[in-house]
Formats: structure tokens, sequence, C-alpha cells
């Protein structure tokens, strides 16, 4: 009896102090932007951005939420009509795992929307924002 | 006994599989403009328009079509080389601005082809005339010929 309580609150303090990103390719990813930023990101930051109206960018593209939906948790649209799976991580598990993608789509979507490229902060806040949804 | 049901099943399969997977694929092949270009739209044939549109599509996609589609210049040469090889061997006549047009939906065969063909209820599930696959099931395989 003593043993099982051992094991069950050792796996909720490890659960509990695990990060809220799942997968290890998805750590890696973030690993790369913690690196570059100088101070630590906010799901709650990654929200406002994500719902913000912006200005500076393409006139059809305005915020995130334009092809994405109000929540990262709904199967968005692109401007063709084509479905884009949802970004909210505990849907779409596979999300955010190569550097490269991620980073092709950052590229993209803020010069579509913001007009400009996003900062570290931006990337880290909104994707530490994903990973809690 | 057993062959018979065999050749049912078959018969039974191929009557309820639609028509155009039995046809000719003749949609865009190649992996990497697949990938690329269908993750925001539908995969359109090279052959709608000639090689100077495509050209002139693939030097601007940091505004494509009201959205930046940039892809790093590996690819892009890759996939521009693609549709250039793949294009539609003529020009068009008639030109838009004094240039090939670079929209499929504004060749006048195609509004030809869809005028007073759309119903309003069509469009509104299609959300644009370029989404070909709302109404035209194969048309990623380049099969049109169903309206």
């Amino acid at each position: 009896m003593k043993k099982i309580l051992l094991v069950l609150s050792t796996a909720v303090m490890v659960a509990l102090a695990a990060p809220a990103f799942a997968g290890a390719k998805q750590d890696a990813v973030m690993d790369h932007y913690k690196k570059l930023a100088k101070g630590s990101f906010s799901a709650s930051r990654g929200k406002a951005f994500f719902g913000a109206t912006h200005t500076g960018g393409k006139p059809a593209t305005p915020s995130c939420t334009s092809c994405h939906t109000k929540s990262p948790a709904n199967t968005g649209h692109t401007r063709a009509n084509k479905p884009i799976a949802p970004m909210a991580f505990s849907k779409s598990p596979d999300r955010f795992g190569e550097l490269k993608k991620v980073e092709k789509w950052f590229g993209r979507n803020c010069r579509s929307v913001l007009g400009r490229e996003c900062t570290v902060q931006e990337k880290g806040d909104f994707l530490a924002f994903m990973f809690s949804q | 006994m057993k062959k018979t049901l065999v050749m049912t099943a078959m018969i039974a399969a191929m009557a309820l599989t639609p028509a155009n997977t039995w046809s000719k694929n003749r949609g865009v092949k190649d992996e990497l403009t697949k990938t690329e270009c269908g993750a925001c739209h539908m995969v359109f044939q090279p052959r709608f328009l000639p090689a100077v549109s495509w050209t002139n599509i693939m030097s601007d996609l940091g505004n494509h079509f009201g959205e930046d589609a940039t892809l790093d210049e590996e690819t892009r040469i890759k996939i521009e080389a693609y549709l250039v090889k793949k294009a539609r061997k003529k020009e068009f006549k008639k030109v838009i601005d004094g240039k090939q047009p670079i929209r499929i939906t504004e060749i006048r065969w195609f509004k030809r082809e869809h005028r007073r063909e759309v119903s309003k209820r069509a469009m509104k599930r299609a959300g644009t005339m370029s989404n070909c696959v709302a109404c035209h099931k194969g048309a990623e395989r380049g099969q049109y010929d169903d309206d």
C-alpha cells in the first residue's frame, strides 16, 4: 500500500513538474526559442497576440483568427477554403515539431498578418499558448 | 459457388466506387508541388496557365493573391520548373493589364463554363471560385466533367 502511494505521489509530482508541452520534438523547438529569448514565455500573452487585430499586414488577414478562427481548438480555413487542422497541441499533437516548418509558417503568416517578422518573444508566447491548449 | 461470390463482391465494389477513381489521374503528380501548393489551396493543374503566368506567380510569392506564400529558394525553383514544364503550350489571346492572366478564374473559357452554373448555395459551400473540389469531386485528379 505504501509502495503504491509512493508511486502515485511520484507520478503526480512528475506530472506537475513537467512542462506543458508533451513531445520531445516540440520541446526541442521550444528550446530553440528559449535560447534566443531574454525573458520567459507566457501563454496568456500568446493568447492575446493570437486574438488581436493587427495592422500593417495584408488587408485580408488582419488577425490569426482570420483563418484559424477564435479558438485554436477549431478547424480553420484558408482563404481558398481549404481546412486547416487545429493548432491547439491537444488536438494536433504532431504540430510544432519541426523547426524549419515552424519558421516557414511564422515567416509567412507574420508578414501576412503584421507586415513584418515576429519577434522571438511573440513566437515563444504564441507557442506557449498553443501548447497550453 | 465461391467464384461467383468473389465476382459478385468485386462487381459490387466497382459499382460503389465513384467513377473518377477508375479514370486516368490527370492531376499533379509532383510530390513537392502537391505538398507546398496544396497546403493552402487545391493543387491546380499547370496546364491551366501558360509558362509565363507560372513564372510571374512564382516570382511574386511574397504577395500571392493577397498572402505571403514565400518558399525557400531551392523549393521555389523546383516547383517553378515543374509548373513551367507542364504549362499550357499556347498563350491566351486575351491579356489582362497587358499580361497573361494569373488567375484561372479570370480566363475567358473558365468564366464561360461557369456562367449561371453555380447556385448561391454551391457558392456558399465553396467559399471561392478557386475551390474547384467543392463541386468537381475529381478536380485534384484533373477530372472536371462531373458537373
